[in-house]
């Protein structure tokens, strides 16, 4: 039976590749002939990835996986959603079950060097914070010698966490408690003093989930660095520069001012040579990467630039309410840079 | 006539004192001082607690239809029953496509109905087989899609009827292989004995969760890349197996507990083994393990909800995705009661058929 399958696979596989000159690698392929994207996403954190009260997907990392079926197959509702806990996550990718790995991961050397994996980007930058009760009379992050803190097991939060206080040399007692719902309980309910993640989830919180969120603070200080971003297997360089170009095209869609909007004037009427490239006007960006000429012009229309993604998922007029701050563009005071398109 | 009129005279009331309310409240509730205690203490935690039960659960709670903010203005006094109201398609349908919600209902109506034939002893026969074939394909079609349905892959499912199935179907398929494996056990044939043993000891010492672990994490690694099993179906396979070697320890129980004589009896009128089994043994030794069969089932209707941890959105899962929402994460705890009471109802049901059964199969086996 397995024979079949890949007797008929290579078949077909020989059949399509005689219509092109060079081979898209075997993701894009595999993508096309299945016509869908499959992504893999948290079970459930609101503003990165979260069914709504329909069902449907919401959050940057979900609206991520749109951008990449929009820049491939032209349609970004065709994306199979798998969800994934924390530990699943990187065996679904290596062993083939998703195409991306779109699921609020931190970048780091060991993750990018030995997993089988390898990062295209920074979808959201973050770091991890400090929320204290005003009682406790804290001003710094510095002044929680033998503090009790709340966190959730299982990332790299615990590990900062540690870290810090052992670089300060200040006694830490940890709480851990792995869902959300009751770690917050205890928080409210002082089992805790301190409550520990990165800190768009203490904004959230703060926002939505503390009775009196005047009561609280979050500390000033950054103890962790938190860049998060799509995730691809590792060894098929065509769909690694595919998902990590459909990432650049929404920045420099919003550094041009290309909005869903008014992209269609945009494309009609721009003279802007930049705006001209990347709608696929001129040149054959698209066509480089071995996809649609229409692929930026299609994640604009259908999913936005940038700033429209974080507005409608995690920026002020959403429930969690989180300032542009390092996210916004490197020509506003963030750390967002879109790599030329020409 | 006469005599029989006589005989039906009113019979004379018993003697004062030994019956009526007053007399079974102190029989029963007053009877020694120590139960004396124990009914006055349970009185007071109730008259100290349901009152306040009831006001946060009726009287000062948020019914549906009110927004988050009335819920958040009622926070700590009142429950806020209007988040089941926005979010309760979502609980109880998962992710499945939400125009399409009246599939996986029709889905549930067709399970449910082929567990209520299966109830009725009059359908005990051979046809129960081709009911459950029916029922399961019928189910797996309305899900699914084909056939002039839009096609709705197993990603999707979720909630409710993701639950039943993996219960449901789980306890079917995994029945006849736990009889194979009950008279396996008990086989003369060394070599059948070994491998039910190896089976049903592998089996019975490791936990659910681990089994699931494997089928999510180990098995795509062996997998030659590019193949998967569909998720759905690896966990569907992990409770079958699991619940095999249970039900089959539960249905040898049944076997052990019958006496010897029944196969002699058999042997003696030539009838070969799996005549024998199936006519004679079987009838009976399941007769006798049907209660605790419904037991495990009822267990393994509340075990699916570890499915949660290798991300299916069973019940559990998806009223915890429905719970992410940070305008209504606050309040969990009425989701969690929701969800509490359809778990509840569907065990309830079983443990009470499970009592009927229990009475209506009495036939003198069982020491009194």
């Amino acid at each position: 039976m397995r024979l079949k399958c890949l007797a008929l696979a290579g078949a077909v596989a020989f059949v399509l590749g005689g219509t092109h000159l060079a081979s898209a690698g075997p993701t894009l392929d595999a993508v096309k002939s299945r016509g869908a994207v499959k992504c893999g996403v948290n079970t459930g954190l609101a503003g990165f990835s979260l069914p709504d009260s329909q069902g449907k997907w919401t959050g940057i990392d979900a609206d991520g996986c749109r951008v990449v079926a929009a820049a491939v197959l032209g349609d970004a509702t065709k994306v199979q959603f798998v969800p994934l806990n924390a530990q699943q996550r990187f065996t679904a990718l290596q062993s083939g079950e998703v195409d991306i790995l779109y699921r609020n991961t931190t970048w780091t050397l060991t993750r990018d060097a030995s997993q089988g994996l390898e990062f295209a980007g920074v979808n959201f930058y973050d770091g991890q914070g400090f929320l204290v009760p005003n009682s406790l009379g804290v001003k710094s992050a510095l002044e929680l010698d033998g503090a009790t803190v709340c966190v959730q097991p299982g990332t790299t939060t615990e590990l900062n966490l540690a870290d810090y206080f052992r670089t300060h040399n200040m006694k830490l007692q940890t709480v851990v408690i792995e869902a959300l719902d009751q770690l917050l309980q205890a928080f409210e309910q002082g089992r805790c003093q301190v409550y520990t993640t990165d800190k768009s989830g203490l904004a959230a919180s703060l926002a939505n989930d503390l009775s009196n969120p005047g009561d609280y603070t979050i500390l000033p200080e950054t103890i962790s660095k938190e860049p998060l971003g799509p995730a691809v297997r590792r060894g098929d360089d065509e769909w690694f520069t595919i998902v990590k170009w459909s990432l650049y095209a929404q920045l420099e869609a919003e550094e041009a001012g290309i909005t869903s909007k008014n992209v269609d004037e945009q494309k009609a009427s721009s003279q802007s040579p930049t705006v001209q490239r990347l709608l696929g006007v001129q040149g054959d960006m698209g066509k480089q990467l071995g996809i649609d000429n229409a692929w930026a012009y299609n994640i604009v229309k259908q999913v936005g630039n940038y700033g429209e993604m974080y507005d409608r998922n995690v920026g002020p007029s959403t429930p969690l309410k989180l300032p542009r701050g390092q996210n916004a563009l490197w020509n506003a005071g963030g750390l967002m840079y879109g790599i030329p398109v020409r | 006539m006469q005599q029989v009129d006589h005989l039906t005279t009113t019979p004379e009331a018993p003697p004062r004192g030994s019956s009526g309310a007053f007399v079974w409240v102190r029989k029963n509730l007053f009877g020694s001082i120590f139960s004396s205690i124990l009914t006055l203490v349970i009185c007071g935690l109730i008259i100290w607690f349901v009152p306040s039960l009831v006001e946060w659960a009726l009287i000062k709670a948020v019914w549906p239809g009110a927004g988050a903010d009335a819920c958040r203005a009622a926070s700590g006094e009142g429950a806020c029953w209007a988040v089941i109201g926005d979010k309760w398609r979502l609980i109880i349908f998962g992710r499945y496509p939400f125009d399409e919600h009246w599939r996986p209902t029709l889905a549930m109506l067709v399970l449910m109905g082929t567990v209520l034939v299966s109830c009725d002893r009059r359908f005990w026969s051979a046809r129960l087989i081709v009911v459950w074939i029916l029922g399961m394909l019928v189910f797996l079609w309305l899900m699914g899609g084909g056939f002039g349905l839009t096609s709705v892959p197993t990603g999707l499912w979720g909630g409710l009827p993701l639950t039943m199935m993996l219960a449901f179907f789980g306890m079917v398929v995994a029945f006849p292989l736990a009889i194979l494996l009950a008279l396996g056990r008990r086989s003369s044939l060394p070599l059948i004995k070994v491998v039910s043993v190896v089976y049903i000891e592998l089996i019975r010492g490791v936990p659910l969760i681990s089994l699931l672990f494997m089928g999510s994490f180990l098995l795509p690694l062996f997998m030659p890349a590019g193949t998967t099993i569909d998720a759905v179906l690896r966990a569907q396979i992990a409770i079958i197996l699991f619940q095999a070697a249970y039900l089959a320890e539960t249905i040898r129980g049944g076997l052990q507990a019958l006496p010897k004589g029944q196969s002699e009896a058999a042997d003696a009128l030539a009838l070969g083994y799996w005549k024998t089994q199936l006519l004679i043994v079987l009838p009976q030794a399941l007769k006798i393990s049907i209660p605790p069969i419904v037991g495990s089932l009822i267990s393994l209707f509340k075990d699916t909800s570890l499915v949660a941890i290798v991300s299916l959105s069973d019940l559990l899962l998806s009223m915890r995705q429905a719970m992410g929402d940070p305008v209504w994460r606050p309040f969990f705890v009425e989701a969690f009661l929701f969800i509490m009471l359809i778990y509840w109802a569907f065990c309830f049901s079983m443990s009470k058929y499970s009592q009927y059964l229990e009475r209506t199969l009495e036939t003198g086996h069982r020491r009194r």
